[in-house]
């Protein structure tokens, strides 16, 4: 097993959004979490790369390992656990080339990130055109592309991906879904959570239904695509 | 115009050490948007530990435990006092404010003050309340430029503060830790993402902060050589509202402001009895303010955000 969540309680300012979630994760899976809005999903991304507080009792392991025991920096750098964080928080100072290479902040493997360098702009030629410029000023596909770009440099384990077909074009969201097929055909494990549910269990190969902080169902996603409360609930009757 | 060239000069070597202190507060703002109100006091402590560290240079020297020119005295000075400068600049991030990260904006500005009262009075324990002298190092040249006098020490103060800056510029812009701190600067969450430590990326911004402000310290002390343990405060003050004026988080504004600061203070004495001079300059400023609140390069950063 790759990654083991736990009873996961995680709490804003006293109002608890997540009720004590179990999920888990084998390499080389592609694993979705789905749910309405406010269901909890980005949160549970969120606990994962420790962008928020867990209560007590919360166990994360990756590989046996506890998770929240390291610092947030070494989630990344030492587990491999890339983050695509929902909005994209690209830094739109920075031109499109220093955002790939500050996610590669903690590797000195230079030949391995050149490769990988080669390989994002490979995938996504546009950021390779636009590499010199500001981030903050690509469109919104494009800024997309560059999240998932970014993500790839930093860790190649596990990618956490929030909503990342938000904003694209149908054309464009094939695009970034074939890639993340073939990024997880070459090895790496990937988290992905959706709104677009039926884009989600077609991708994945076995999902989470979130509610209101609570898993309520899982299973291979062939069976969550054709359960008709899941039909009926999210993927319009 | 002699008389002009001539102020020229002196506002220039003030601005040097007005824009060397006010790039600690603003690159510290920019990344963690506090501001370190002890930093004038650590201008002041660098000064002091650039006199200790010339005195023992001076000591070696004189009994021939090491044979070396003038210049080479004051530039290892500099480059030790830096260095150790900047430790006390750490100490100040991982005591004072590390705990306080997420703590509301005034304790965090009510602490810095403190640890300023903490050095000052630490030093005065230390040291005593008679003032020390930083030893000379290097002996005063004037030249005389067509009427216009301009001592090598001024044209040294000048040279080495634009060095400083112009190699800070390139640290930010071009190397990683740089680019560290312009993506903490614009979204401070998300940098943990890309593996960057947070903590670490706050201690070094400290240390070069500190380190700029002990420059600034034995540059002032060549000019001035009395130091006291209260000539921070002014310093800090005067270099803060630079770094406002500058607009906050701006490397490039707050050393304009510091000089364009030299400058205001200057002139105003060409025009006014000198007893006037902070009255009317600051009120110049303040001026500028109302109509630029954000200062020459400050952006409007409300679009930071908070996971
Ligand atoms: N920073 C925050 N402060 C307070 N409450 C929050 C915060 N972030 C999320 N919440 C609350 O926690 C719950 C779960 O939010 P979360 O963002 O995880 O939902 P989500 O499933 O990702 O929804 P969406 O599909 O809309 O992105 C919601 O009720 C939300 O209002
Ligand atoms: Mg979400």
């Amino acid at each position: 097993m790759l990654l083991q969540v736990q009873n996961l309680r995680v709490s804003y300012d006293g109002i608890r959004a997540l009720h004590g979630v179990d999920f888990n994760i084998d390499a080389g899976e592609i694993v979705t979490i789905i749910g309405a809005n406010g269901a909890g999903k980005s949160t549970t991304l969120r606990a994962i790369s420790h962008l928020v507080q867990v209560e007590p009792g919360s166990r994360i392991t990756m590989e046996g390992r506890d998770l929240l025991k390291l610092p947030a920096d070494q989630v990344v750098s030492r587990l491999g656990i890339s983050h695509v964080p929902e909005g994209r928080r690209l830094f739109g100072n920075l031109t499109v080339l220093e955002n790939l290479q500050l996610a590669t902040f903690a590797r000195h493997d230079s030949a391995a990130v050149k490769k990988d360098l080669k390989r994002v702009f490979a995938t996504f030629e546009r950021l390779a055109e636009r590499k010199d410029q500001k981030a903050g000023t690509l469109s919104g596909g494009e800024q997309q592309m560059l999240a998932v770009g970014r993500a790839l440099m930093s860790g190649r384990r596990l990618m956490l991906l929030d909503e990342p077909s938000m904003g694209l074009s149908p054309l464009l969201m094939s695009r970034v879904f074939e890639s993340l097929k073939e990024i997880n055909r070459e090895g790496t494990t990937i988290l992905l959570v959706e709104q677009n549910a039926r884009m989600a269990l077609k991708f994945a190969q076995r999902g989470y239904l979130l509610e209101n902080g609570e898993i309520v169902r899982h299973g291979p996603t062939e069976r969550l695509l054709n359960d008709p409360e899941v039909k009926k609930a999210y993927l319009g009757g | 115009m002699t008389y002009f060239l001539q102020n020229l000069v002196n506002a220039l070597q003030w601005g040097s050490f007005y824009a060397l202190i006010a790039l600690g507060y603003s690159m510290v703002y920019s990344i963690l948007m506090l501001f370190n109100f002890a930093h004038g006091d650590i201008f002041m402590v660098g000064a002091y530990i650039g006199f200790g560290v010339a005195s023992a240079l001076v000591a070696f020297n004189s009994l021939g435990l090491v044979v070396l020119p003038g210049w080479l005295l004051l530039v290892l000075t500099i480059l030790v006092s830096m260095l150790l400068t900047s430790f006390v600049g750490m100490l100040v991030e991982r005591i004072g404010y590390r705990p306080l990260r997420d703590a509301p904006r005034a304790s965090a500005a009510i602490t810095g003050l403190m640890i300023g009262i903490i050095l000052e009075t630490g030093n005065l324990a230390l040291l005593g309340a008679q003032r020390v002298r930083l030893p000379t190092m290097i002996q005063s040249v004037t030249y005389d430029l067509g009427g216009v006098f301009i001592t090598n020490k001024k044209i040294m103060i000048v040279l080495v503060s634009l060095g400083l800056m112009l190699t800070l510029h390139q640290f930010v812009r071009r190397t990683k830790w740089g680019m560290a701190m312009r993506a903490m600067a614009y979204d401070y969450a998300v940098v943990p993402l890309m593996g960057v430590p947070l903590n670490k990326i706050a201690a070094m911004t400290f240390a070069i902060g500190s380190a700029l402000a002990a420059a600034a310290g034995i540059l002032y002390g060549v000019a001035y050589p009395v130091l006291d343990p209260y000539m921070g405060i002014v310093f800090g003050w005067k270099a803060f509202v630079a770094a406002i004026l500058g607009g906050r988080g701006s490397i490039m504004g707050a050393c304009l402001a510091g000089f364009l600061l030299g400058f205001i203070e200057i002139f105003v004495t060409m025009v006014f009895p000198s007893t006037l001079r902070d009255l009317i300059a600051y009120g110049i400023i303040m001026l500028i303010l109302v109509f630029r609140p954000h200062g020459f390069f400050g952006e409007a950063y409300s679009a930071r955000l908070r996971l």
